[in-house]
């Protein structure tokens, strides 16, 4: 069982992101619960989202403790970093945030998303660099899983699916090499 | 079919419209937005009809005109939005309307907050509005029992002309999990109601009414109600056991919670600690007979309540042990979850003093 807290700013995609994250697991028979956090929102305000992803049923849906951590900027990365389990990985929007955890006991991927993003060809696909990141990094769910979502996702947009799909593979990349 | 995944809203209009509900009222509260926007696209799409209300009194009353004609009709709102609803619920549970009343809890009292809560367990099962009445209340805990919960509570509330509530807390409403649909209804599959008040067409006079102002009619007809709930106790009572069997502590929630206490009642036994879980499905009938069979056993030593409220079910938790074995609390409020640690804690804090009275 993974648990995985996706955090960032409103419009970054972090929501639809763990949609992804939680549809893929799916397709891959996999238990999955995708719980938003939901408060009294705005745009420009903070969201974040919880996925688990699991061989067997899921009890608690909470991610408290997450294996996991996604951050897509600096407010996240720092609010959350402390929660995250010893031994866990964090992964970083490099270009908007530092990525000094104060911690030792968790790795820490520094991800330039916002930069991959826009020379995909939209900054607004850094999500999909982060879960390039993550399917290199964990295996948790295959590659091939996220390319299937994204293009039911945006069937009928191949330009829109294309760049996602080009962020997607920067973000594997950026993440293997590190 | 294979499974999909959805919200726990929508997984609650799908149990309602795969089970012929083709009439929809309600008005817009966090967090349920989702069911009158789901709504609102499949009941027109479906043939039925769909209302944004003006308020949720309205809203209730429509159901009531709605589910009277003999059509399978809903409402969802959430706790502030049930309070107002609560005249209308009275009113159809005595002139017998079936209906279903969605109610995503949020944290009161008052306006409170947005997020999850229990605090209407005691509006939902000991009456709410006003009379001698009850609604069957069912408690998911899972985003599929979210959806098969709502199909079969049309049928509840058919069978014996009772509203029937579904009561889950905003993480239930929030949560998406995968879903296995159940098949479609055809409307012609759902029995007819000979007490319909569906147009005339040559039949003899048909009357649904809340008023029955001659006390001499009026205790007949509750007395009538009060058989039916009577039928309801002894058929319709439903728990689910986690790990019972052997168990010295029973943890016992509903909702999110019980999933939490599942979690917590497999760490316990990795501390060594016999550790079970039951988990009322209905929350009117109460399923006392599960609680008393546990109590009776001699290695259960105490039960511990878990809610996200002061303390509710509870009492009837300790209605149903009948003081065989101490009963604990524990609960969060305003809108906060506990999680596995907090709970482990509460269950060793609960035996510990189980232990102590000894």
């Amino acid at each position: 069982m993974i648990k995985i807290l996706l955090a960032g700013q409103g419009g970054q995609g972090v929501l639809s992101a763990g949609k992804f994250l939680a549809e893929s697991g799916l397709h891959e028979g996999k238990e999955v619960s995708y719980l938003p956090a939901y408060g009294p929102e705005m745009r420009g305000g903070t969201a974040n989202c919880s996925v688990i992803i699991s061989e067997e049923e899921i009890s608690s849906p909470l991610c408290n403790v997450p294996d996991v951590l996604i951050a897509m900027n600096g407010p996240s990365f720092h609010k959350f970093t402390s929660r995250v389990r010893s031994g866990g990985v964090v992964l970083v929007n490099g270009s908007i945030s530092d990525c000094y955890a104060g911690r030792d006991d968790v790795r820490v991927y520094d991800i330039p998303a916002n930069d991959l993003a826009m020379e995909a060809g939209d900054v607004r696909s850094a999500n999909m660099v982060m879960m390039g990141a993550l399917c290199a990094v964990t295996g948790i769910v295959k590659e091939r899983s996220i390319l299937n979502c994204l293009r039911e996702k945006f069937v009928g947009k191949p330009a829109v699916c294309e760049v996602n799909e080009k962020a997607f593979r920067a973000g594997l990349n950026a993440a293997e090499r590190q | 079919m294979a499974k999909i995944l959805l919200h726990g809203t929508e997984a609650i209009c799908e149990g309602a419209i795969r089970n012929g509900c083709r009439a929809f009222f309600g008005y817009p509260i966090t967090p349920q937005n989702e069911v009158p926007e789901y709504m609102s696209v499949k009941m027109p799409q479906l043939g039925g009809v769909f209302v944004q209300a003006e308020s949720e009194v309205a809203a209730i009353n429509m159901v009531y005109g709605a589910a009277g004609a003999g059509i399978r009709a809903m409402t969802s709102s959430s706790s502030p939005g049930i309070s107002l609803k609560q005249e209308g619920i009275s009113y159809i549970a005595c002139a017998r309307i079936p209906c279903v009343i969605v109610n995503i809890m949020r944290a009161g009292p008052g306006l409170g907050g947005i997020l999850p809560a229990q605090g209407d367990y005691f509006q939902a099962t000991k009456g709410g509005g006003h009379g001698d009445y009850h609604l069957i209340v069912l408690a998911p805990s899972s985003v599929q029992e979210a959806c098969d919960f709502t199909y079969k509570a049309f049928d509840l509330a058919d069978r014996y002309r009772v509203p029937v509530m579904l009561l889950a807390d905003g993480m239930i409403g929030q949560l998406m999990e995968p879903v296995e649909l159940p098949p479609m209804r055809e409307l012609w599959q759902i029995p007819e109601k000979p007490w319909a008040t569906s147009g005339h067409f040559g039949k003899d006079r048909r009357i649904l009414n809340s008023l029955i102002i001659k006390p001499e009619d009026l205790e007949p007809h509750i007395a009538q109600m009060q058989k039916t709930y009577e039928e309801i106790y002894q058929k319709e009572r439903r728990a689910d056991c986690y790990k019972t069997e052997d168990a010295e502590l029973i943890l016992t929630a509903y909702g999110t919670v019980a999933r939490i206490c599942k979690s917590a009642v497999n760490t316990l036994r990795k501390m060594g600690i016999k550790a079970g879980c039951i988990r009322p499905l209905t929350l009117y009938p109460f399923p006392d007979d599960t609680y008393r069979a546990c109590a009776e056993k001699a290695q259960t030593k105490a039960f511990l309540s878990v809610e996200l409220s002061l303390g509710q079910m509870v009492e009837d938790v300790k209605l149903s042990v009948e003081g065989k074995k101490p009963v604990y609390f524990y609960g969060r409020t305003g809108g906060n979850v506990p999680d596995e640690e907090e709970i482990v804690r509460a269950a060793q804090d609960a035996l510990s003093k189980a232990e102590g009275r000894r």
